[in-house]
């Protein structure tokens, strides 16, 4: 049945791929044809340095999760939409948080006016949090969020609701974003200086590695890098630096690689130049797996397996003939499948207007659903592995990186992590990326590149934005009622207590703070107070403002 | 004759952290020959103000994209009358068509939505400074 054994490669990839449960459908072609699970050459998918793909068998056992972010209004206007995507055949949540909650701030601080419920849900005590996921089994899905400044506190908040709920920490199965670095270079929802920051990101890595092994206490993010302008070369090179650091810090923490490495996470782009973007995917694994062996001496295997999130860039949606967009969100989510995506996000071809509509979102997790069921791309992992072409721009992304990685390492003596610092420091990677995005608004705006209903093909454009979702003002007052209600009703001693005894812990580099995190979320401390007491230790981090 | 150049403010108030937008617009504006004060991210409305009239600015370029524009850009206005400044202040990121009367009633002077040409930038800019 299968085609000879060829080499040593062939072997085992058959050996493991005869060990996979497979799902339960015909992996033959539209016209009945039978199909093999791999094509081309070796090293095969599942194999060191995995560039076709971290699974023997990959999307013939499982799909990758179809994980839809979602979060707008107050916990209860979010819990919907929740309960709507998993209705729909969503198999994991993914938490987007309003300004305010991003940047640690309660609904009440004076800049959160006009940004409550905005952007995202409005997060401000634990009682937020127990509303946000009311009827929700944490049993039983795995939940992303993507918070970073602020992430250890509201990770404490999650597992505090769970265990209210009676369900074990170690049963938690999830991301939570608390990807910092790339803060100062791309997204800007920092908080405090790098250093103190790296530090919550290493106590987060330390109490899931002995806590919660389901947990994934890092998602290391090129998507924001990408969204501020960067190439796909640049968003590969500065997120696996970022990984490395991240490496480097928890090492230094104390942790030993194989303890946390498994359950880091990655989390890229998917833009429109096709197969560049599969070129990325496949080259980013082959980097992290050689690194973590060779340089940081990873001997787990998993701690080679690059795993990673997929989101089509929002930033390609244009506010012209927004329904084109769906034809853009389906290249871009088919080139993170054939590129190997553990899970994949979606946009909404409305998003250049607004944030995502009921319909809007549903078409697209139905895209997703189209590829995943219609096309047959899934009955071959990296099929077009061995393509001349694919392969030629696997290499060449791999190149570009490693260039700047030997850049990041001289500004660092040698350190990866110190090599980041100082390129945040003196602002390496934000010009870089401005000087990036200029350029491709420059071709735009030239006419040398054609982007369809912008400046070609322009007829047609009668988008009258009505099914917008829309935030109303009321939100706010809603959530600064809640707030009030939650200040008025608390033991105001005992979260004195609490924040107290967290400044102490914070004074201490050594002192782990997820346990007095979860003390103050339990005791109805607000996140704003929370963030508000680590600053009184930590001071907080203004960027030079640099075109 | 060489005119002055006309001088603008850019920034961002509060919280929102999204500035591509705004620093491929202070580029933009640089190479059209606009001198620009570019101050980023997290400013106040204060300090965006107090700028302005210490620069002698032409006009203010506020970029909003979390949905706060109907909040904060009348803020901004509001701050600039009370210094007694006539700078005008325009309001670019993802506005939706539906809110641009609101933010014009409010006193912006010009709104630069999702999709606008650096062209159309660079024009709105100057008539909003000098009207024709």
């Amino acid at each position: 049945m299968m085609a000879s054994m060829t080499s040593d490669d062939r072997a085992a990839w058959e050996a493991e791929y005869a060990e996979a449960r497979l799902r339960d459908v015909d992996f033959e072609t539209m016209s009945g044809i039978p199909v093999d699970p791999i094509h081309g050459p070796g090293p095969y998918p599942g194999q060191y340095p995995y560039t076709r793909g971290i699974h023997a068998s990959m999307y013939r056992s499982r799909l990758w999760t179809m994980r839809m972010f979602a979060g707008f209004g107050t916990a209860h206007d979010t819990n919907l939409r929740f309960k709507d995507i998993l209705a729909n055949g969503g198999t994991g949540l993914s938490t987007a948080f309003d300004m305010p909650t991003l940047m640690g701030r309660d609904s009440d601080h004076e800049w959160s006016v006009g940004e409550v419920g905005k952007a995202g849900v409005a997060i401000d005590t634990v009682d937020d949090m127990r509303d946000l996921f009311a009827d929700i089994d944490l049993g039983e899905v795995s939940t992303s969020m993507t918070i970073n400044g602020p992430a250890a506190i509201v990770m404490a908040m999650y597992v505090a609701v769970a265990e209210a709920n009676g369900v074990p920490r170690s049963k938690l199965a999830g991301t939570i974003q608390n990807d910092v670095l790339k803060e100062y270079q791309a997204q800007k929802e920092y908080i405090f200086a790098p250093r103190p920051s790296m530090r919550l990101v290493t106590d987060m890595m330390r109490f899931t590695a002995a806590e919660m092994p389901r947990w994934n206490p890092v998602s290391i993010s090129g998507y924001h890098i990408r969204e501020a302008g960067s190439t796909a070369a640049q968003e590969l090179a500065f997120t696996l630096a970022n990984g490395f650091a991240y490496v480097e810090a928890a090492v230094a923490s104390g942790l030993p690689i194989d303890d946390f490495a498994p359950r880091l996470s990655f989390f890229f782009n998917s833009h429109l130049d096709f197969f560049e973007e599969i070129g990325k995917y496949r080259a980013a694994r082959r980097i992290w797996a050689q690194w973590m062996k060779e340089r940081y001496g990873a001997t787990n295997e998993r701690s080679l397996l690059m795993r990673f999130h997929t989101q089509t860039a929002g930033v390609s949606l244009t506010a012209q003939q927004p329904e084109i967009n769906i034809a853009r969100v389906a290249i871009q989510a088919l080139a993170g499948v054939l590129g190997g995506t553990q899970s994949l996000h979606t946009d909404s071809y409305d998003e250049a207007h607004a944030l995502p509509s009921e319909k809007a979102a549903r078409i697209a997790l139905r895209t997703q659903q189209i590829i995943a069921h219609e096309t047959g791309v899934t009955n071959v992992a990296d099929p077009l592995g061995g393509s001349a072409y694919v392969e030629w721009m696997t290499d060449e992304m791999e190149k570009r990186a490693e260039e700047v990685f030997e850049h990041l390492l001289e500004l660092g003596d040698g350190s990866m992590l110190e090599g980041v610092y100082e390129g945040i420091e003196n602002g390496y990677f934000v010009g870089e990326i401005a000087d990036s995005a200029y350029r491709f608004e420059r071709s735009v705006n030239s006419g040398r590149r054609i982007i369809v209903g912008v400046n070609d093909f322009t007829d047609g454009d009668d988008a009258d934005g009505s099914n917008l979702l829309y935030i109303d003002a009321g939100v706010e007052q809603e959530q600064l009622g809640r707030l009030g209600a939650v200040r008025q009703n608390r033991d105001s001693d005992l979260v004195a207590r609490c924040l107290d005894s967290l400044a102490a812990d914070a004074a201490e580099p050594d002192v782990n703070l997820m346990p007095g995190f979860i003390d103050a979320v339990e005791a109805h401390a607000t996140e704003g107070e929370i963030v508000s007491t680590l600053e009184g230790v930590f001071g907080t981090y203004t960027e030079k403002a640099i075109v | 004759m060489m005119q002055d150049p006309i001088r603008i403010v850019l920034a961002k108030i509060g919280f929102d952290g999204h500035d591509r937008g705004l620093k491929v617009v202070a580029r933009l504006l640089r190479d059209a020959g606009f001198e620009v004060i570019y101050l980023g991210l997290r400013q106040t409305t204060d300090a965006v103000v107090a700028v302005a009239e210490q620069e002698d600015a032409d006009a203010i370029g506020l970029s909003i994209h979390n949905g706060g524009h109907l909040t904060l850009a009348p803020r901004m206005v509001a701050a600039v009358a009370e210094r007694e400044l006539e700078v005008p202040v325009i309001v670019g990121g993802i506005v939706p068509d539906r809110d641009i009367q609101a933010l014009l009633d409010s006193g912006v002077a010009a709104v630069l939505g999702p999709g606008t040409s650096a062209a159309d930038v660079v024009a709105v800019v100057r008539t909003t400074v000098a009207p024709e």
